[in-house]
């Protein structure tokens, strides 16, 4: 009796908020779906059939073609960046220095950081500017005499990109490292001790005991570094504005419906927005469910 | 048991409350000023009042805008002026909201726009906005405004809008220092320009100063005017000048060409910067709008000796101008407020006190000059008398469409500098949302 009083309860309770995900995400994904199949262009709706002719077209626009470079360049700079940068301070931080509350919060205070803030220090740090009007980083190489480390950061031809990550990284690793940490304070000094007894050299440790144990970590941060990835936007507008070498999928969404007023083509960019990260997040969050109902 | 119950309804219910309030914050935010006047307009009868909507809320804009308010007041003691402003993006904002209002069925009675064809391209296209040309014979506006402009603010013989100011867009800033050090004549062709900037660039000045994408369809515009003539580039927005013929493929090249004397870190400066590089001699022109002469004023320079303006090489007589202009709501709820709006907004007193304050120059062309500086003052003779064409970048001869199709056809180019597939892409733009088919 009072158990079924309680499940009344619970779905009652519930409710509210499954009603307004049902309407407020996956009605305006259907909503989204369907304009994406309209020729909706200019202000007023027009739903008529388009069927995929949006999607086909983009997969022939250059200006996209633009966008997937940038994203897998992004991405890859980005996660490989960050998940070493961030596991190379875990372990570091992990050998029981002295003031490592010190640095730990050092390295984690860029998270708290919005993007649009680190885009605004990093487009200033990254002046591309050359001979007397040189300033930020490359004016710090050159009065280092490290000539060659001067570059023209993300103004640089296709790879341009890879600097943006670069302060992606900057601002993640330190989160990717509050990870790894945790999982590495979570392995019991006894695995290490028993593989020390058995002969094994501290690389060896790490290579068959730690990293093995620590693979749900990496696959957490390389989801949550991924998904980012895909839809990053207010980092490269606050350090670029909307230039094309760096366009990505989710500016050239915002530019072309915005300004451009081609709804059905900004809702198909979105759609295959939507459908790549979740690619990357719906096995992640099958794998999380199976695993906290095992335990 | 059974209170519980009745706890967790209330519960639910106010759970369900703080949902909504919630998904109606996540709806794009009502401008501030509109909170004060709702409730006036209950108390108000019907026609004592007029809401205008504008981006108009800092700097010399707003304090133009204050200026106006005050002529109005003057002017129509009865009728209350209520100032819709929405701040933030250089009108982005303020966009999203009109667009959100008029969804709703809420208009303003009157909202400012780019003259021209974002303003048609939009909001005739979606039937918000009333033709105004009784306005305009009964005011005489026709006869104090000039000749070829009506027909850039005008759709099917139509004019849809009252502009209340005028920025040119085809000005190249120059300084006179770096010109003369290097013994540069100020260029009036093409031809000239090229061999200015040759020799500047011989001597190691950056021949000209460039700023982020836009300043580059900026400049791409000008480039276009000053190598067609103003005809055939008035022909390329309705579809008489063909845009895969010899002579745009040769404006293409020129634009190709100019981009060679520009400084190597463009895609990193705003157009201030890039102004300033003149300012401060390390480049020798810049081509921006006249917007850039408040800026240097800003700075403390005085024109004629920091600073030097003409028209961009090719575009002597040739006035590219943009204009701010204000629109009649279909629908308006206080149509007579609107139109005594509108009629202040092109009166000779109304400009005469908005522009000397925002640094633009009047619509009108009977402008008293003595309330201008240097600068204004010349470019009032060249309204007067110019042939007067329209911008681009700024909203008169394209729509939101086209003029964003040829923004990324821009960005291709300057990434591949492939001039031929510069012009398949503008071809393209033309037949998908231009006059083209």
């Amino acid at each position: 009796m009072f158990k079924n009083k309680d499940k009344y309860l619970s779905v009652i309770l519930i409710s509210p908020s499954v009603i307004a995900i049902l309407i407020f995400v996956y009605g305006f994904i259907g909503w989204s779906m369907r304009v994406s199949l309209s020729n909706w262009k200019g202000i007023n709706p027009d739903y008529s059939w388009a069927g995929l002719k949006n999607y086909i077209a983009l997969f022939s626009d250059p200006r996209f073609h633009i966008d997937i470079r940038n994203t897998f360049i992004f991405t890859g700079v980005f996660v490989i960046g960050s998940i070493l940068l961030g596991f190379f301070m875990a372990v570091m931080l992990d050998q029981g220095l002295r003031g490592e509350g010190f640095f730990r919060s050092i390295f984690l205070f860029p998270m708290a950081i919005s993007y649009i803030v680190t885009g605004v220090v990093w487009r200033w740090l990254m002046n591309p500017a050359e001979g007397v009007r040189m300033s930020g980083l490359n004016l710090l190489f050159s009065s280092l005499h490290l000539d060659f480390l001067v570059n023209k950061w993300y103004t640089t031809p296709t790879w341009g990109i890879a600097a943006i990550a670069m302060t992606a990284i900057w601002q993640m690793s330190g989160y990717i490292m509050a990870l790894y940490l945790a999982g590495l304070r979570s392995i019991p000094n006894e695995l290490r001790e028993a593989a020390r007894i058995d002969g094994a050299s501290e690389l060896k440790i790490y290579r068959h005991i730690i990293l093995p144990l620590l693979t749900p970590i990496t696959l957490s941060a390389l989801i949550i570094l991924g998904h980012t990835s895909l839809k990053v936007f207010d980092l490269i507008i606050a350090v670029s504005g909307k230039q094309l070498p760096l366009d990505v999928p989710a500016i050239y969404m915002w530019q072309t419906t915005f300004d451009g007023l081609f709804y059905g083509r900004g809702a198909a960019i979105s759609i295959i927005l939507l459908l790549s990260v979740a690619v990357l997040i719906i096995p992640y969050i099958r794998y999380t469910l199976k695993t906290g109902v095992e335990q | 048991m059974s209170k519980k119950i009745w706890y967790s309804l209330f519960a639910v219910l106010a759970l369900t409350a703080l949902v909504l309030t919630a998904c109606g914050g996540a709806a794009p935010a009502e401008p501030a000023a509109e909170a004060p006047a709702a409730p006036v307009e209950e108390a108000a009868p019907a026609d004592t009042q007029v809401e205008v909507f504008s981006w108009w809320t800092g700097g010399g804009e707003a304090a133009g805008l204050e200026a106006m308010i005050g002529i109005f007041d003057a002017e129509y003691p009865d009728i209350e002026f209520v100032n819709a402003a929405v701040a933030g993006g250089a009108g982005t904002n303020a966009r999203a909201v009109l667009a959100t209002r008029l969804q709703a069925g809420d208009p303003p009675d009157s909202w400012q726009g780019h003259a021209g064809q974002e303003l048609i391209g939009t909001y005739v296209e979606g039937g918000q906005i009333q033709a105004l040309n009784d306005l305009y014979e009964a005011e005489g506006w026709l006869d104090v405004m000039p000749e070829t402009l009506i027909p850039l603010i005008s759709n099917e013989g139509n004019i849809y809008s009252v502009p209340v100011n005028i920025h040119r867009a085809n000005v190249m800033w120059y300084n006179p220092t770096v010109l003369e050090e290097n013994g540069v004549e100020v260029p009036t062709t093409m031809d000239e320009w090229f061999a200015a900037m040759d020799t500047l660039q011989a001597a190691g000045v950056t021949p000209l100063a460039l700023g982020e994408q836009w300043t580059q369809l900026h400049l791409f515009e000008t480039v276009l005017l000053g190598s067609l003539g103003s005809e055939a580039y008035d022909g390329l927005w309705d579809g008489s000048t063909d845009w895969t013929s010899a002579e745009v493929t040769a404006a293409l090249d020129n634009f190709a060409k100019v981009l060679t004397y520009t400084n190597s870190d463009s895609a990193s400066l705003s157009w201030q910067d890039a102004s300033q590089l003149v300012i401060n001699g390390d480049a020798a022109f810049n081509v921006m709008g006249d917007w850039a002469e408040g800026y240097f004023r800003e700075l403390g320079k005085t024109p004629e000796t920091d600073y030097g303006w003409a028209p961009v090489p090719g575009s002597v007589g040739v006035f590219q101008f943009l204009s701010d202009s204000f629109t009649l709501a279909v629908g308006a709820p206080h149509p007579e407020g609107a139109e005594a709006w509108l009629k202040i907004a092109g009166s000779k007193a109304g400009q005469e006190a908005f522009n000397p304050i925002k640094g633009s120059i009047c619509a009108r062309t009977d402008c008293d000059p003595e309330l201008f500086g240097v600068y204004l003052q010349s470019a009032m003779a060249d309204w007067g008398s110019n042939t007067v064409s329209g911008s681009l970048t700024h909203g008169v001869v394209a729509n939101d469409s086209w003029k964003s199709e040829i923004d990324t056809a821009l960005g291709l180019f300057l990434i591949d500098q492939d001039v031929e597939g510069f012009q398949t892409a503008l071809v393209a733009a033309c037949v998908s949302s231009g006059p083209c088919q």
